[in-house]
């Protein structure tokens, strides 16, 4: 009853699975904040001009990403790109995380009180200046959590990837329980990789949190 | 001047909407599974969020085990642990009640944490007032907390309504095929015109969920004006 046909090297496979999971979820990360602290700015500066751009990133966040990702791999093979599926995958991903981050950066800016924009202002800074180092530090607090919660969503969305072919942590489980046959066994081994993973995100951010909340 | 294109490829968005009735059958399956795991998803939440408070250690383990699964690991995890994982105990269930349970376990451990929050918001006082009015603590609860938590929750409601409905399209990967990806999906496999297919799909799930807010707002407007 309790034997297992699971070995050491299919455990191995998991986890090469659970660091493609891992790398997605990192490059797709870097280009959601990237891209969502330059839209996220821009919406809170210029809120009427980019309305049109708040347009555009809300069908990101109202189309299934399993749809996303099977549309643009399609758009990729009709242009004639030739990226790989992981390539696809960050890019997609990157996209999706853009239009949460701008949410979360927008509502991160205008946390920052006008009173104390002014107040820095009258001291004679810039307005770069007023951006840097007065708005960044404060708005970066506050909007932190909210990062952190998309780190851990767009980490869970990368499930998703197997669709358009790329074995991540989900697909080789999938893969191994074709072959043995347990798939409770196999997908709870999954599912603790999972948890693990949120669980050190969530605690790695708890704690920059609270160092960040030390001088406050 | 639009002669030349820089690909070469014909799409054919005459052959998707004739698929478009066949679509919209599927997008109302959408919808159907998406309100009725929300419907079980906020009662378990209820129930979860009760459990949590109460002093019974069981109680609480098993509603902190549930929210935290359902926030930790994948909703597709989820919805392949019930349709594969159940095989286990012989226990074989259609891909769409697989679907639907899984996003119910879903939007439960979501939700429980959503009310969680709002039930914080209510003031204690509130509790006391009732009890000491004579009300039962369920009478309190009934007539007195949870129609102001309800207040409380009613945005996130609206949004984690959404994220069901987008949440429906993983049915395909487990083989559901009537609701509306998996409709797109065997109209792709039959012709290969994915991206036409998929197009239409996301315009229909782009108005599904905007329909859905606006609903919501409507309602919000109605229900919590004064």
């Amino acid at each position: 009853m309790l034997t297992t046909s699971l070995t050491s090297t299919d455990l191995l496979f998991m986890l090469q699975g659970a660091w493609t999971t891992i790398a997605l979820t990192l490059w797709s990360m870097l280009l959601g904040t990237f891209g969502g602290v330059i839209c996220g700015l821009l919406r809170a500066t210029l809120p009427r001009a980019t309305l049109p751009l708040a347009w555009v990133l809300d069908i990101f966040r109202s189309v299934p990403l399993l749809i996303q990702f099977v549309l643009f791999n399609s758009l990729k093979s009709i242009v004639g790109l030739d990226w790989s599926a992981f390539t696809v995958a960050c890019v997609v991903l990157g996209v999706y995380a853009t239009a949460y981050c701008t949410e979360v950066v927008r509502s991160g800016v205008l946390a920052v009180s006008p009173n104390v924009r002014r107040a820095s202002r009258s001291l004679g800074l810039s307005y770069w200046q007023d951006l840097r180092y007065i708005v960044m530090p404060m708005a970066t607090r506050v909007a932190f959590p909210g990062w952190l919660n998309l780190t851990l969503s767009v980490m869970k969305d990368t499930a998703l990837v197997m669709w358009i072919g790329i074995i991540e942590l989900l697909r080789s489980s999938q893969t191994i329980v074709t072959r043995i046959q347990e798939p409770l066994l196999v997908l709870c081994i999954a599912g603790l990789i999972y948890y693990f993973i949120s669980l050190v995100v969530a605690r790695l951010g708890n704690q920059l949190e609270k160092r960040w909340q030390e001088n406050d | 001047m639009f002669d030349y294109v820089w690909f070469d490829y014909n799409f054919h968005w005459r052959s998707a909407l004739k698929a478009l009735p066949d679509m919209l059958g599927g997008a109302w399956v959408t919808f159907e599974t998406a309100a009725l795991s929300m419907v079980f998803g906020v009662l378990i939440a209820l129930l979860l969020t009760v459990m949590r408070q109460s002093q019974n250690p069981l109680a609480r383990g098993v509603s902190g085990a549930w929210v935290s699964v359902a926030r930790n690991t994948p909703s597709l995890f989820q919805i392949y642990l019930l349709y594969f994982g159940l095989g286990s105990f012989g226990l074989h269930i259609s891909s769409w009640a697989a679907l639907l349970a899984g996003i119910t376990f879903n939007n439960a451990g979501y939700l429980a944490e959503n009310f969680r929050g709002g039930l914080k918001a209510v003031p204690d006082t509130q509790m006391r007032a009732a009890r000491s009015l004579g009300m039962s603590a369920f009478k309190a609860y009934q007539l007195i907390i949870v129609p102001q938590l309800l207040r409380i929750v009613f945005y996130p409601l609206t949004n984690q309504m959404v994220w069901a409905v987008l949440m429906t399209s993983l049915g395909v990967i487990v083989g559901l095929n009537n609701d509306l990806t998996g409709v797109t999906q065997d109209y792709n496999v039959k012709t290969f015109r994915t991206f036409e297919y998929f197009a239409l799909a996301a315009v229909l799930y782009y108005l599904i969920a905007k329909a859905i807010v606006m609903v919501a707002r409507l309602l919000g407007w109605r229900l919590f004006r004064y």
